[in-house]
């Protein structure tokens, strides 16, 4: 765009001059970068398509379809500081460097107060980092994230709205009519299981039926990267399990990707496709990038039995284990 | 299946009668403090009564609950030394729910810009503080020498009083509102003015209508005060002309009158409170 502007520029002044030859040097430039531009479309819309194609193969080799496919989010050498009350600056993540491929689901697993929840928030443009870059999409990040929607550890839904008021509000945003709006979240209302719950308050629901909430309000938007900081970590062991399982099913149905904080390991290793390891904080940094070959679909009760899952569960936790040892001396040291 | 429709056949009734026992029970308790809180009315003014009428304690000096009641039916058919009741009764309700209404718009507006606006509260922030460290009642002869003995007088003090309750809690409701849900908006798409409208506003009116109760009494302290400093008409004045008699009775008299219109009063920001966040009230 910026090409074509200051050649049509360039066109006006040498008109005025008379110059014709650079005139039709520079119109055939312009003219060049104009087919160029619709050559590249083109060649966008094949792989789009090329990419649909993959996502409609069966289930299981999704994830090697997946494997190779273009970046969604980059995060390159990126630190954040804080200045702390007493005037230090202190460093919450040093130099990490993350890619997130479309579609994936990737886990961030680390000793707490490590800096997974700061990642996310970096990612979803609430903070700016200190120093690196996050690109989205191949674009630099500036502001709030327009393609992202997170489930938070907490509350989601909003205790002054009922439940399709709740679930509809990411569309009422962006301009969509009410009953239109509505439909849609009638829709996602019956898909995360709470048909015949539109009318009541959140706080009228159990706590995993708010996370059914949060999850139908997030998903109506079809967000592209879905962010998840601990949001499981509230329920009980078999809600928690029920909820993964239909999060994973949901997921498989979509080409989002998802970024799952945690730190609970066998949660991210039953989830993900990569488990990420971030190192104890201060100034955490990225320990380990493990790949998890597990066959999908998974049932995140059962995989937990599979030899397979041990071994790449014992393999991730040797490397975790040393980094909570490392945070736990920190917290008793302060002490 | 078949067991659940059983159980629901054979025990139709037993849950009827249930119903009506639990629906008793409830009433009895009601009934039961409705007694009691009837019963501490009746031996404190009882009390009142005897003793006065016994001349154990000076009837000049503290009347009795007879003599006020007589008073104030006196008000109503006769009307007072000052013009008939209901003129003062009318004149110090409009300042109180004037000042009311006008202390509280401010004060909401107030609190949000300075809630929201880092570089406003800064600069505001010490002013508004050392303002209400001040007792404002010191204001009213002031207000009466700018606005004079009318009703202007009595408002401004009465918005001065309310301005502040309201404004802190505003100031406060906007600064509390969860940074979930701030961030979970934007996230799904709120502008600035959308997170106001959906957010912020529907956080903080639970903080703002808990101080509805306080700041229409604090009206109603504007009203009565500026009456009592300087005025022609209202309850206030009324009393301090009473006072001015060695009235006791109507001292009296004026302050039921006064407890009266607060009753009303909080009722009906009861109501107002149950209306705005009817999502705290619903229950299972």
């Amino acid at each position: 765009m910026q090409l074509h502007f200051n050649s049509v520029g360039f066109i006006a002044k040498t008109f005025f001059i008379g110059n014709n030859e650079l005139f039709s040097t520079m119109y055939t430039l312009s003219l060049c970068s104009t087919i160029l531009k619709i050559v590249n479309a083109i060649n966008q819309k094949m792989q789009d398509r090329r990419q649909q194609e993959m996502n409609t193969e069966p289930k299981h080799v999704r994830y090697e379809a997946k494997a190779n496919v273009k970046p969604m989010i980059e995060l390159i050498g990126v630190s954040k500081e804080f200045l702390k009350p007493s005037g230090e600056v202190h460093t919450v993540l040093r130099d990490i460097n993350l890619t997130v491929g479309k579609g994936e689901f990737v886990s961030i697993v680390g000793p707490t107060g490590c800096g997974k929840s700061t990642t996310l928030s970096l990612i979803a443009g609430f903070e700016s980092p200190t120093m690196g870059t996050i690109r989205i999409q191949n674009e630099l990040l500036d502001g709030i994230n327009r393609i992202a929607a997170c489930v938070f550890q907490t509350e989601n839904a909003f205790p002054w709205k009922t439940v399709i008021d709740n679930v509809s509000l990411g569309l009422r945003l962006r301009g969509t009519d009410k009953r239109q709006a509505y439909d849609e979240a009638r829709k996602w209302i019956e898909i995360v299981g709470l048909k015949g719950f539109e009318g009541h308050y959140p706080h009228q629901l159990s706590g995993g039926m708010r996370k059914r909430v949060a999850l139908a309000q997030t998903l109506i938007v079809q967000p592209q990267i879905l962010l998840m900081d601990e949001s499981f970590s509230a329920l009980d062991v078999h809600t928690r399990h029920l909820m993964e399982n239909e999060l994973l099913k949901i997921w498989e149905e979509t080409s989002a990707s998802v970024f799952f904080i945690t730190h609970d390991l066998e949660e991210a290793i039953a989830l993900s496709d990569r488990v990420v390891v971030l190192s104890a904080g201060p100034a955490a940094t990225v320990k380990g990038d493990y790949r998890i070959d597990l066959p999908r679909p998974r049932n995140v009760a059962e995989i937990r039995f599979d030899p397979a899952f041990m071994m790449l569960h014992e393999q991730i936790w040797n490397d975790l284990r040393d980094e909570v040892m490392i945070s736990y001396a920190h917290t008793v040291g302060h002490k | 299946m078949h067991t659940l429709s059983a159980i629901n056949n054979n025990t139709k009734e037993e849950i009827d009668s249930r119903k009506r026992e639990i629906r008793k029970k409830a009433l009895k308790i009601r009934a039961r403090n409705l007694i009691l809180q009837i019963f501490l009315a009746i031996i404190i003014f009882g009390l009142w009564e005897f003793l006065a009428d016994r001349q154990i304690i000076d009837k000049f000096f503290f009347s009795s609950p007879l003599e006020i009641l007589l008073h104030i039916a006196d008000w109503f058919q006769n009307g007072t030394s000052q013009g008939p009741l209901y003129v003062h009764f009318i004149v110090t309700f409009e300042e109180t729910i004037l000042s009311f209404v006008i202390g509280v718009a401010l004060g909401v507006i107030g609190g949000y810009l300075l809630g929201r606006n880092e570089i406003l509260s800064v600069i505001f922030g010490p002013y508004i503080q050392m303002l209400n460290a001040l007792p404002r009642v010191v204001l009213a002869p002031i207000f009466i020498l700018w606005l004079g003995l009318g009703m202007p007088s009595k408002v401004a003090l009465g918005v001065t009083l309310t301005f502040f309750v309201v404004f802190f809690n505003a100031f406060q409701g906007v600064r509390e509102v969860d940074k979930n849900l701030v961030n979970n908006a934007r996230l799904l798409g709120a502008n600035k003015r959308q997170l106001a409208r959906h957010v912020i506003i529907p956080s903080a009116l639970t903080w703002i209508l808990s101080s509805l109760h306080s700041s229409f009494g604090f009206a109603l302290v504007g009203a009565v005060v500026g009456e009592f400093i300087g005025a022609t008409k209202g309850l206030g004045f009324l009393i301090s002309q009473a006072q001015g008699a060695f009235d006791t009775a109507g001292v009296f008299a004026g302050m039921v009158l006064l407890s009266v219109t607060a009753l009303a009063a909080n009722w009906a920001v009861g109501k107002l409170e149950k209306r705005f966040i009817a999502w705290r009230f619903v229950r299972q």
